[in-house]
């Protein structure tokens, strides 16, 4: 029996891993970026949810999802090695109203089961968090949030799945699903034709798209875009705890926190745009303006703005029912939606994976693997060794001495390992943010100033091709457009 | 790898270099770590003239300018270290420092009396000045542009915009060209260019590029991945944009010069108190850090010079003080005077002075001013300025003999007449 998963996002590769442990299904992953993550998941607050602010009424399945899958990121983040942290998080109260808004989170807390839920009075609070706005006057704490690296944790997941013979066909867009006696018999791509008994479409902003495709025409996407501003780890105030202003029905507020690298993240913002808004990935001044002024209430003071070490945008793919879209449908048969994983949808995921997987043992006897690989680890990063354990490393292999990324302390040797990797996991096309989002190159102070051409000429050797022709992305996003000269040789010609 | 060093230098840029060269004349021993796989720091990237003015009175190229100083370094007993990256400075006394370091020969720590950090500086980025938009290629500083251009061989794109009028900026404007890359224009947000007026004529004029002055680029436009235009506003008087004077300017590639910044980092870990005027360590005038004694700061890493000539002479300064130091076994008691920027001064280095011996101060004034005195509070030193920009450094000596003349802070000002 084959699967096929359109989007390997982190709702995709949670429904691969959960797959890969059954000996009768073959699962293959298919996306039209060319690498894994790249859609929603990777610009996006990265918190783990407690999942008291989801109401149980209103989203029944989203509230369980959320839940479950808050507990499977215990066991993932070990099993796979992921970055991540388990600080817990507060939202802050700042009048009489927003005091009101605490005391029904806590409510959802009791009813979802959620554990460890309480709400603090200004002393407790600011002694839990002393770098939170003095003007604060309560909180409510929950402690079992946390915040995880979401593309680390995507690629972490691809190579499990790889591990476990899960197939990766990177850098093809599905542009049909074929269709034959009501049933899914597989999907037509950029690149080739597939056959498949079970179609999953995981494609995140594009899921209605790919629904079409099968003749399903009940929802849409519309695009909730949220702007971040990133600060060095050197940054102040940088609370331990996650914090965020209260939430208003469209968003969870505005959070400041901590990320799993040590820097600060501001964000995000929630704007609604039309649904054939799908690529407006961008940041605005007015939208930076906001978070400023968001924060400026949540801590005692701002960052200063020379320490922004990028600002960026990600789009929440908002389904128009308002529910997660998750389904296992007679017809045609074998085409499943996983649509709509707005946020807490990071959280979910793992459920998400393991709720699909159960939609389809209903229909098909799934047989588990003798032999399941749980675990994965990540790149050694040779400035988190001891000097004994670095010594031993760069006696064997001297690149790992070789600094590339002062601002990361990341070596040669690093680099390479992530070129493999992305080459284990089918890979086609060696990227720029490929090496960036595995290595944390071209990610600190400089943002690549220094290293960029570096890690360019390391990518040009191992891969065999010009450091022009790389890309920071794909598509047109070359790094040059040639050798130098090229544009008089252009003329003579 | 067990022996202690006089003085280890950290960083084989100009500055560095000529501190190297000062410590081994002056017999000690000496180290130069150097991130790179090669010596020179920035001006091996740099193939245009304009290197060397006041220290050689000659017009070289960067790579013939710190060659020199490579070459004496090849001739003395220095010990070289190259690819070997400094990740952390641990201050244990006044006579020693450790430096741990990883290089592909493995990581370990070496001792030293005494450091010469002399590290150079960071370019500002495009989020750093805040400009939103599309995260998309075709955005790079002006330093990796030039890396990749005249050390790799790589052209980065067509049709530039540049951000700053700097040297930096004009120097890259004219570099493109001569590419046959086309220069639609560079974009200053001051109302008045940043850079050398030698520099507008030669780089700019000559080869026809607009320049616009109270201009910023308020969006990013993009094209499947990469720069496909930029929006550029007027600004007001407090430098934000003007609603409506957006015009939209076609483009592939988009040059961040806006500024350099002292590499600080490890300074501040150890403990280095940082000026935010400069940015950099707050120093005495033997460059030495005010709060860590036995670490002392030249070049770029110290304060964002114009001429490498000063990144030099803050060099030997430097080296010149470690002799004394380790003679001393640190740097005699003084009573320290403050030197305080007054009207109309950005910042003065170094921020205090012993009165024991001639002083270089360097300075820059914190807006355009015509007919005005340089002017030295207490000692009544005035030097007649006919027009000066925030963009010129100035190096002013003060003698012993005029020091001497007053005990007291020495306030710097820029006075109109
Ligand atoms: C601003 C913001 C903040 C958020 N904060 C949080 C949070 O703090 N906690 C939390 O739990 N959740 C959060 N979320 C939600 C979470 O990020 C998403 O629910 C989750 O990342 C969705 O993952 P996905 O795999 O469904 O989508 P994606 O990551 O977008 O994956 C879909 C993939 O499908 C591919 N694809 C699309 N069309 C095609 C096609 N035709 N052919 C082939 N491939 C295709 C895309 O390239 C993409 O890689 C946030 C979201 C946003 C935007
Ligand atoms: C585009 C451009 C054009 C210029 N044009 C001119 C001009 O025409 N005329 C002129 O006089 N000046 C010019 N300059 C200025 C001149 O290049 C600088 O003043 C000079 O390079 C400063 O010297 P430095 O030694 O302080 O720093 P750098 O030259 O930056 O050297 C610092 C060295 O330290 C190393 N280093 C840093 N951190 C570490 C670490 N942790 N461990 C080990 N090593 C480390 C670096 O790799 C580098 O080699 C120009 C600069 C630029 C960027």
């Amino acid at each position: 029996m084959r699967v096929g998963i359109i989007g390997a996002g982190i709702v995709g590769l949670s429904i691969a891993r959960w797959l890969s442990r059954y000996e009768n299904i073959e699962v293959h992953v298919i996306d039209k970026n060319p690498d894994v993550g790249w859609g929603v998941t990777k610009a996006n607050t990265s918190i783990i949810h407690p999942c008291h602010e989801e109401d149980p009424d209103k989203h029944p399945l989203r509230m369980r999802l959320c839940l479950e899958g808050h507990d499977l990121w215990y066991e993932w983040v070990r099993e796979l090695d992921i970055p991540s942290r388990w600080p817990g998080e507060i939202i802050v109260a700042f009048n009489d109203e927003e005091i009101h808004v605490l005391k029904h989170y806590l409510s959802l807390a009791v009813r979802n089961k959620v554990p460890g839920v309480k709400l603090l009075d200004k002393e407790e609070l600011l002694s839990i968090e002393p770098k939170i706005n003095p003007s604060a006057i309560m909180g409510l704490y929950a402690p079992s949030a946390g915040s995880i690296d979401p593309i680390q944790a995507a690629i972490a997941i691809a190579e499990n799945c790889a591990d476990n013979n899960v197939y990766f066909h990177l850098g093809e867009k599905v542009i049909d699903v074929i269709i034959r006696d009501r049933r899914v018999v597989g999907v037509v791509t950029s690149e080739k034709v597939y056959d498949f008994d079970i179609v999953i479409n995981a494609a995140g902003l594009y899921a209605d798209e790919i629904s079409r495709m099968a003749g399903i025409n009940d929802y849409y996407i519309f695009p909730r875009r949220g702007q971040y501003i990133l600060y060095d780890s050197t940054a102040e105030p940088k609370p331990e705890k996650i914090i965020h202003t209260t939430p208003t029905p469209k968003t969870k507020g505005v959070y400041v926190l901590k990320t799993t690298d040590d820097t600060l993240l501001i964000g995000p913002t929630a704007e609604d745009l039309s649904p054939d808004k799908k690529n407006e990935l961008r940041t605005t001044r007015e939208g930076i303006n906001y978070l400023l002024r968001n924060a400026e209430k949540l801590l005692p003071r701002l960052p200063p703005r020379n320490l922004v070490i990028k600002t960026f945008a990600g789009l929440r793919p908002e389904p128009s029912t308002g529910s997660f879209i998750i389904r296992f449908h007679e017809d045609p048969w074998g085409f499943i939606d996983v649509a709509g994983i707005r946020s807490p949808g990071l959280t979910a995921a793992p459920a998400i994976g393991k709720y699909v997987v159960e939609l389809i043992h209903k229909h098909i006897d799934l047989k588990p693997k003798n032999k399941w690989k749980r675990y994965r680890k990540g790149i050694v990063r040779i400035k988190d060794l001891g000097v004994e354990d670095r010594n031993k490393l760069i006696t064997k292999n001297p690149s790992y001495g070789r600094i590339i990324c002062q601002c990361r302390g990341v070596s040669e040797a690093e680099i390479i390992e992530a070129i493999n990797r992305m080459k284990k996991i089918g890979v086609k096309e060696i990227t720029l943010d490929g090496i960036k989002f595995r290595t944390h190159t071209m990610y600190g102070r400089c943002q690549g100033s220094f290293c960029r051409v570096l890690v360019s000429l390391i990518i040009s050797r191992y891969v065999g091709i010009k450091p022009w022709e790389i890309t920071f992305r794909g598509g047109n996003s070359f790094y040059g457009i040639g050798e130098v000269k090229s544009l008089f040789k252009e003329v003579i010609r | 790898m067990n022996k202690t060093y006089d003085v280890a230098v950290i960083g084989g840029g100009p500055a560095g270099l000529a501190a190297a060269i000062k410590t081994a004349d002056k017999g000690l021993k000496t180290v130069v770590i150097e991130a790179m796989n090669r010596l020179g720091g920035i001006p091996i990237q740099c193939i245009h003239t304009g290197f060397g003015l006041h220290y050689f009175k000659e017009d070289l190229t960067g790579p013939e300018f710190v060659y020199r100083f490579i070459d004496k370094v090849m001739d003395r007993d220095i010990d070289l270290l190259l690819e070997t990256y400094v990740e952390e400075i641990i201050n244990e006394s006044m006579m020693s420092k450790k430096i741990k370091i990883i290089s592909p020969k493995g990581s370990w720590i070496i001792e030293s009396k005494t450091i010469i950090y002399a590290a150079g500086a960071r370019e500002r980025h495009r989020y750093e000045i805040g400009i939103p938009g599309f995260n998309v290629a075709g955005v790079y500083t002006a330093g990796e542009a030039q890396a990749m251009m005249d050390l790799y061989g790589i052209m980065p794109g067509k049709k530039i915009l540049i951000i700053g009028s700097g040297d930096v900026g004009l120097i890259m404007a004219r570099r493109f060209v001569l590419e046959g890359a086309e220069v639609v224009g560079v974009v200053e947000i001051l109302g008045y260019p940043s850079g050398l007026t030698r520099n507008i004529v030669q780089c700019l004029q000559d080869f026809g590029i607009p320049l616009l002055l109270r201009h910023t680029v308020t969006e990013i436009k993009a094209n499947n991945g990469r720069v496909s235009s930029a929006i550029i506003s007027e600004v007001d008087e407090s430098l934000n944009p003007t609603p409506g004077t957006e015009k939209e300017v076609k483009c592939d590639t988009i040059i961040i010069a806006a500024g350099l910044r002292p590499r600080t980092k490890l300074l501040k870990k150890m403990g280095v108190l940082i000026d935010p005027r400069t940015r950099g360590p707050i120093v005495n005038d033997y460059l030495e850090s005010i709060s860590v004694p036995g670490v002392f700061i030249a070049g770029n890493a110290l304060v964002i010079n114009d001429y490498v000539d000063y990144a030099v002479e803050q060099g030997e300064t430097a080296a010149e003080s470690v002799h004394e130091y380790i003679e001393n076994k640190g740097v005699l008691s003084a009573e320290w005077r403050k030197v305080i920027p007054g009207s109309n001064i950005l910042f003065v280095v170094p921020h205090y002075v012993s009165g024991r011996k001639d002083v270089v101060l360097y300075s820059r004034v914190s807006r355009p001013l015509e007919n005005t005195y340089f002017q030295i509070g207490g000692i009544g030193k005035k030097i007649p300025l006919i027009k000066i920009m925030p963009s010129t450094m100035l190096r002013i000596v003060l003698r012993k003999t005029e020091l001497s003349k007053y005990i007291g802070d020495i306030v710097v000002e820029a006075v109109e007449k």
